[in-house]
């Protein structure tokens, strides 16, 4: 679809901007030394703290990803929502306070906080680059799906926009400016989330009228998309434009029929929402894509009525198709997920390292208390921000990254300005954590490494902007790359990385004293390998990645965790084991 | 080989067993929920359907439930570690 840009949503767009890099400006002169620049000098309030993890948390794969599965597959999105949720009670209940009490500005100090080694820094550091550049990428293709409509630039245009002022944000003042431009997100996303359900209870269900005729098969129109070998893009037949002579995609998202023949409900309570939207019919759009003879592509979009009972049930989406498989395969993917996304949360490196921004254990426990709590409602909101994209009939049928944007243009254009100006904040906000955290992994971990001897405050902090720059540049690359992937899947692998990587040797450092350093350098190596090479040779990345035949893949599933999670844990103990001192040094140990 | 429980650990801030086991019998309530909700979804996808209260499906009701029991939860936890923490600051207590 062709996005009409809108000069107050530029404008808002531009204040937001304006606004985060005052902020990092004026926190500049408390990022002078490591302590800083890397944990805001341990002195955020735990509230402020709880609200910027949420800023962190709720990704553009939370607010774009999910809504938009939500919006073009239904109660799928929503197991999403669940999953990440979930990972959070790992953080509260296992990792918070000893994290914080270990741990001084990277997740490697607390994973060497026994052992000074140089091994477990190394590995830990490249854990994190691995972890923060696969969740970097969704983040910036979420970039680049904002700007088009919002500034009608290309989607290059608006990774390398993100890119360079989130360069610029991170580079100014560390993670002070960081964690207050993910207070300001967090709380915006939350509070503007809340109004955009209001309206989307307050609109009610009505049924569209193409729908309501009794004449004709509305549900017989397609739209076809055809890329020719010279890369034409021909909509429905003609060149895609506005002009004369030109096509280009409707918008769809309809209720076809509701309970009792109504033709429209007038405002609905919560519940009332979903019970109405359970006893209804929404017409929903799939596509099939053919290489012609000629080389060029068709991709034929179709619609169908499909019943409310249906949407609100798990297993719609390819993702989760497994949930409703007889195939073991499918459902061990669907479970994998499931895992990982449950594990993830608390092994992600900008998570962990915002523990050790607020002053002790108690206020690391209360912060993610809030962070829970904000996190959990914001949830249950995009079930809602989902299902109301689904039926709000503005929906992009060729990008489902957009579903929400394009709602809350459905309500008017000052909170589409809103809406996408936050969606676009929420980017700045979760790359700027990301780009610390790896930041902090190269000056703090890598660095310290490779020269022996410990860097002073200000080489650290030099090491660490010019790697937020190197950083931000491959972010900008791979983000353009991978333009045409939903961005809530993207981030499915990077939990699985994480959690592969990162989780078991941190719960085993915690739990049991017979962890060696060479059993937690083994499990990092092993769980991120495995899982790395898992998702290469997956079923998904042949198909969206390399453009090759799925069943040619190699691994079996998709979702490496259910695999890769136990073989880290497994890995700990048998190389701990192997490698554990003398009887007499442990004793004395 | 040593026994599964917190390692000791030597900074200034010392790691509380009491809190310890009170996070770790928590995360194990909640796994427990989460992993029936899988469980249910993997072997009885249909069940999901039903609808047992409010015309609301046992999906929905069930995955709101979970979102709800994490909030409950760490509420709980923090009520209960401030406890903890005042017991262990009185005369007598572990500190």
């Amino acid at each position: 679809m062709i996005y009409e840009p809108s000069a107050l949503a530029v404008a808002v767009f531009l204040l937001f901007v304006g606004v985060t890099l005052a902020i990092s400006f004026r926190l500049g002169a408390q990022a002078k030394s490591s302590q800083g620049y890397f944990a805001a000098g341990g002195g955020i309030p735990w509230f402020v703290n709880g609200i910027a993890f949420a800023g962190d948390y709720l990704s553009a794969a939370s607010f774009l990803g999910i809504c938009g599965m939500i919006a073009f597959y239904g109660y799928d999105g929503f197991l999403y929502s669940i999953g990440y949720l979930a990972g959070w009670i790992v953080a509260l209940f296992v990792i918070a306070e000893p994290i914080r009490r270990l741990g001084k500005y990277t997740f490697a100090d607390a994973l060497d906080s026994r052992f000074n080694s140089r091994a477990i820094r190394l590995s830990a550091a490249l854990s994190t680059l691995v972890v923060s550049l696969f969740y970097l990428i969704p983040q910036m293709v979420g970039a680049g799906a904002l700007v088009k409509p919002l500034l009608g630039l290309p989607h290059w245009a608006g990774v390398s926009i993100v890119g360079a002022v989130v360069v610029l944000i991170v580079v100014t003042a560390g993670m002070a400016s960081t964690t207050y431009v993910q207070f300001l997100k967090g709380s915006l996303l939350v509070l503007f989330s809340v109004w955009l359900t209001v309206l989307i209870l307050q609109r009610g269900l009505a049924v569209d009228e193409r729908y309501r005729a009794s004449v004709g098969n509305p549900f017989a129109v397609q739209q076809t998309l055809r890329v020719t070998a010279d890369g034409q893009r021909l909509v429905n037949g003609l060149p895609q434009g506005k002009g004369p002579g030109q096509a280009d995609f409707f918008p769809v998202g309809h209720v076809s029929k509701l309970p009792d023949g109504q033709l429209e409900t007038g405002p609905l309570g919560p519940i009332a929402f979903l019970r109405t939207l359970q006893q209804s019919e929404v017409v929903l759009w799939s596509s099939a894509t053919t290489t012609e003879l000629d080389g060029s592509r068709l991709t034929t979009y179709s619609q169908r009525a499909v019943p409310g009972s249906e949407i609100l049930r798990p297993g719609n989406s390819p993702t989760f198709k497994g949930v409703r498989s007889d195939k073991l395969q499918d459902k061990l993917n669907f479970l994998s997920l499931m895992l990982a996304l449950f594990c993830g949360t608390a092994s992600l490196p900008h998570i962990l390292i915002r523990y050790y921004t607020v002053k002790d254990q108690a206020a690391a426990r209360k912060s993610t208390v809030v962070g829970i709590g904000s996190i959990g409602f914001f949830y249950i909101l995009t079930l809602y921000l989902g299902l109301g994209a689904m039926t709000s009939g503005a929906i992009d049928v060729t990008n489902s990254n957009m579903a929400a944007p394009l709602l809350a243009r459905s309500m008017g254009e000052l909170l589409f300005a809103m809406i996408s100006a936050i969606a676009f904040t929420t980017v700045l906000g979760t790359v700027s954590g990301l780009i610390v955290a790896s930041s902090g992994a190269v000056a703090h971990d890598l660095a310290e490494s490779f020269v022996r001897e410990p860097l002073t405050d200000h080489e650290k902090i030099r090491i660490a902007k010019l790697a937020a720059v190197v950083v931000g540049v491959v972010a900008m690359a791979l983000g353009i790359l991978f333009e045409k992937m939903n961005v809530n899947f993207l981030v499915g692998w990077a939990f699985s990385v994480a959690a592969s990587a990162n989780l078991p040797s941190l719960v085993m450092l915690l739990f049991w004293k017979g962890t060696t350093r060479q059993g937690i350098t083994a499990a990092i190596l092993a769980g991120m390998v495995s899982s790395l090479a898992w998702i290469l040779l997956s079923e998904d990345t042949f198909k969206d990645v390399y453009g090759l035949p799925p069943e040619q893949a190699w691994a079996p599933f998709s979702q490496p965790g259910i695999v890769t999670i136990p073989l880290g844990f497994l890995t700990v103990v048998v190389v701990s084991l192997l490698t554990r001192p003398p009887k007499r040094e442990a004793d004395t140990d | 080989m040593a026994g599964f429980h917190p390692a000791t650990d030597t900074t200034p801030e010392a790691a509380s067993p009491r809190r310890t086991r009170l996070g770790l019998w928590l995360f194990a309530t909640y796994l427990a929920l989460y992993s029936g909700f899988m469980a249910l979804n993997a072997v009885a996808p249909e069940r999901m359907e039903q609808t047992p209260w409010a015309g609301v499906n046992v999906a929905i009701l069930y995955g709101m439930g979970l979102i709800f029991a994490a909030f409950v939860l760490a509420i709980m936890y923090e009520a209960l570690c401030r406890r903890i923490d005042r017991q262990d600051r009185e005369p007598g207590g572990d500190a």
